[in-house]
């Protein structure tokens, strides 16, 4: 295993909100979350909305400070417990970046693209001649496939596509020159036409920079496509990783399993037997409020497999081989096996009939 | 995107209007005296309240002062408290608003407080109590005070809006690239708020132009500087309007008026072109749309 660039440790982060009447309440929007980030690896971050991903993202891009854990770059603490110097050093900057989920709301419709690019070239580069200035912004929107250059240096964000816009915020956070790279679905406000393209841009990104990728969505499917490793998120914590294939065909957690069989396959006979697989998809629940988050495991109200020790006590942490773990008690009880058989439809169907009897 | 400022018929007219009043303030003292040999100053006792006439055009007032001379003279005076009062407001409420809105926190909460502090002031009162103190308050003083007491609403405009572009993904993702503070107020946010800031400005124009005459007619002001406002104040000294010296205060009331209107029909071009849904469609397109329209039915060969 190498060592990591970027890292978070334990992280947590608390947001305090008051309502009319004054009283203030803590929403737990992320909470013991760990990840590693090396050199040339993808690592994909699953949840449905609400689960923490993009808080999990503004950590590691520090626009949020983590209430507690810390973060390290390069195996030195930057921020977290301990570290009282709040302010961003530009060093940070320079090695980790952050892609915005809008490409049309990231660039400032006021500016065209040469001012994004030079301003990310001078911020870290300085006492460049212009001549090398303009050469590097040249490169760097061929390096995002924008050619020929001079085609689209002197635009305005309001004259490109969706997915121009979206190539020219990675130039920018690529002028840096950065070792991490955070997307925080990067692909999800484009057309489904020039996503491949885009996730074919992040993997040569990782492939000939080596960099460090973060990738954020709710999108299986493109996360099988372009990961290395999966994270899967729920209320707040993570729940389960692990490397991509092993964890989609093979979920240890049930709300892995969950979010997998959630997303369309077209491969699977859906006219054929419509009802049996979407029957109760309505009764599935939904995401628990994370102000005052369910205790023990966070799934439980949702889980057919509940247990009662699953309300009263936080699971432990099942190492399962191969760098792939799992916060779920069937580890511990030896039902593990229980995952791979019926499909969560079936058995949320089948747990509900039984209550309602 | 590009929106043609001049194309608009209530723009242009006040651009010429207000441009004329500017080239009178600037040029235009020189210009009767030498050219028409007036001097606002000087008393012809053999013309006392005389109507418009040969040799004087705008007639005389009581002391036997020329009207046309004043008027120009005060036209300097009135633009210059105008201009002054208007530059020292918008500055200040940018100097307060936009860092309110962009910080913040506990900033921008002082800052806020700053602001509500001046907009609940009595401000009339204020003026007079420190007019009173300060005494014989030249023209600069007073554009001073106008603008010192008149910043707190644009304050508060330009607070919300630099609030609403600042938390918006481009900024934060220009902050994600190490952009300083300064940089990203000035390059970032800032050009967002210019059509706040030009319609603020010209408002704050009327406004100082308006509170000049209103203070100088309540008695704040330099005796010894003649303004739009100083002429209608003397004016209404010598009972001219039961008297019927018409030529006296009808002049200076109308600049006031007329520097006005065509600073708010600038206004209302600044407002176009920072909310589109509010452009009509131009006479020209119209006409254009229409001919389209007639070679498209005509019928062919015709």
């Amino acid at each position: 295993m190498t060592a990591p660039v970027l890292e978070a440790i334990d992280v947590a982060k608390h947001f305090a909100v008051a309502n009319s009447l004054g009283d203030s309440s803590v929403v737990r929007a992320v909470e013991g979350a760990s990840i590693r980030l090396e050199p040339g690896r993808i690592t994909a971050v699953v949840g449905e909305s609400g689960s923490g991903k993009t808080t999990l993202a503004r950590i590691l891009a520090r626009f949020y400070e983590p209430t507690s854990g810390v973060i390290r770059l390069d195996g030195v603490p930057v921020a977290g417990d301990g570290i009282r110097k709040r302010a961003v050093q530009k060093a940070y900057r320079k090695d980790v970046q952050l892609i915005f989920q809008d490409p049309f709301g990231s660039l400032n419709p006021l500016h065209r693209v040469r001012h994004n690019l030079e301003r990310a070239v001078r911020l870290h580069h300085h006492g460049r001649s212009k001549a090398a200035l303009e050469e590097r912004v040249t490169s760097l929107l061929e390096r995002v496939s924008l050619t020929p250059a001079s085609d689209y240096v002197d635009k305005f964000p309001h004259e490109l596509s969706g997915g121009q816009r979206q190539r020219v915020v990675i130039a920018r956070a690529l002028a840096v020159e950065p070792r991490v790279l955070l997307g925080d679905e990067p692909i999800s406000m484009l057309d489904v036409s020039i996503r491949l393209e885009m996730l074919n841009l992040l993997d040569t990104l990782r492939r000939e920079d080596g960099l460090a990728l973060l990738y954020i969505t709710h999108d299986i499917a493109s996360a099988r496509y372009l990961c290395d490793d999966i994270v899967v998120m729920y209320a707040g914590q993570m729940v389960e990783a692990g490397p991509k294939d092993a964890v989609i065909s093979s979920p240890q957690h049930p709300y892995t399993k969950l979010l997998v069989e959630s997303s369309p396959d077209p491969h699977r006979d859906v006219a054929a037997d419509r009802d049996e697989i979407f029957g109760a998809a309505d009764e599935l629940g939904e995401p628990p409020s994370l102000i005052d988050p369910p205790s023990g495991c966070r799934f439980h109200p949702r889980c057919p497999f509940a247990m009662e020790k699953c309300t009263t006590t936080p699971p432990p942490r099942a190492q399962l081989g191969d760098g792939r773990w799992a916060d779920c008690w069937l580890h511990e009880e030896g039902r593990a096996d229980e995952l791979s058989g019926s499909t969560m439809t079936e058995l949320i169907t089948r747990k509900l009939t039984e209550e309602r009897r | 995107m590009k929106y043609d400022l001049f194309g608009n018929g209530k723009v242009t007219f006040g651009v010429v209007v207000l441009g004329f009043f500017v080239l009178l303030a600037i040029l235009g003292p020189w210009f009767t005296s030498t050219v028409l040999g007036l001097d606002a100053r000087a008393n012809d006792i053999s013309a006392i309240s005389s109507p418009p006439s040969a040799a004087h055009p705008l007639g005389t007032t009581q002391f036997g002062q020329d009207v046309l001379a004043q008027v120009v003279e005060g036209a300097r005076g009135s633009m210059f408290v105008g201009f002054l009062g208007a530059i020292v407001g918008t500055v200040i409420s940018i100097l307060v608003g936009v860092p309110a809105g962009y910080f913040g926190g506990t900033t921008g909460n002082a800052l806020n407080f700053l602001t509500n502090l001046f907009l609940v002031m009595p401000v009339l009162p204020l003026i007079f109590v420190l007019a009173g103190y300060l005494q014989g308050t030249g023209l600069v003083m007073i554009a001073f005070i106008i603008g010192v007491f008149g910043w707190a609403g644009g304050a508060r405009t330009l607070r919300a809006q630099a609030m609403s572009v600042s938390n918006r993904d481009f900024v934060q993702a220009m902050r994600m690239l190490g952009e300083s503070n300064r940089r990203l107020i000035f390059t970032e946010v800032m050009p967002h708020l210019y059509g706040w800031i030009a319609s603020m400005f010209l408002g704050g124009l009327i406004g100082a132009v308006m509170a000049e005459a209103g203070l100088a007619f309540l008695g704040v002001s330099d005796s010894s500087a003649i303004s739009w406002g100083t002429m209608i104040q003397a004016a209404q000294q010598q009972s001219a309007v039961l008297r019927g010296l018409w030529w006296w205060f009808v002049p200076p009331g109308l600049c006031i008026a007329l520097v006005g209107t065509a600073a708010a029909l600038i206004n209302f071009g600044v407002d176009e072109l920072a909310n589109p849904k509010l452009r009509s469609g131009s006479r020209r397109v119209a006409k254009r749309t229409a001919a389209i329209r007639r070679t498209a039915l005509a019928p062919e060969g015709v």
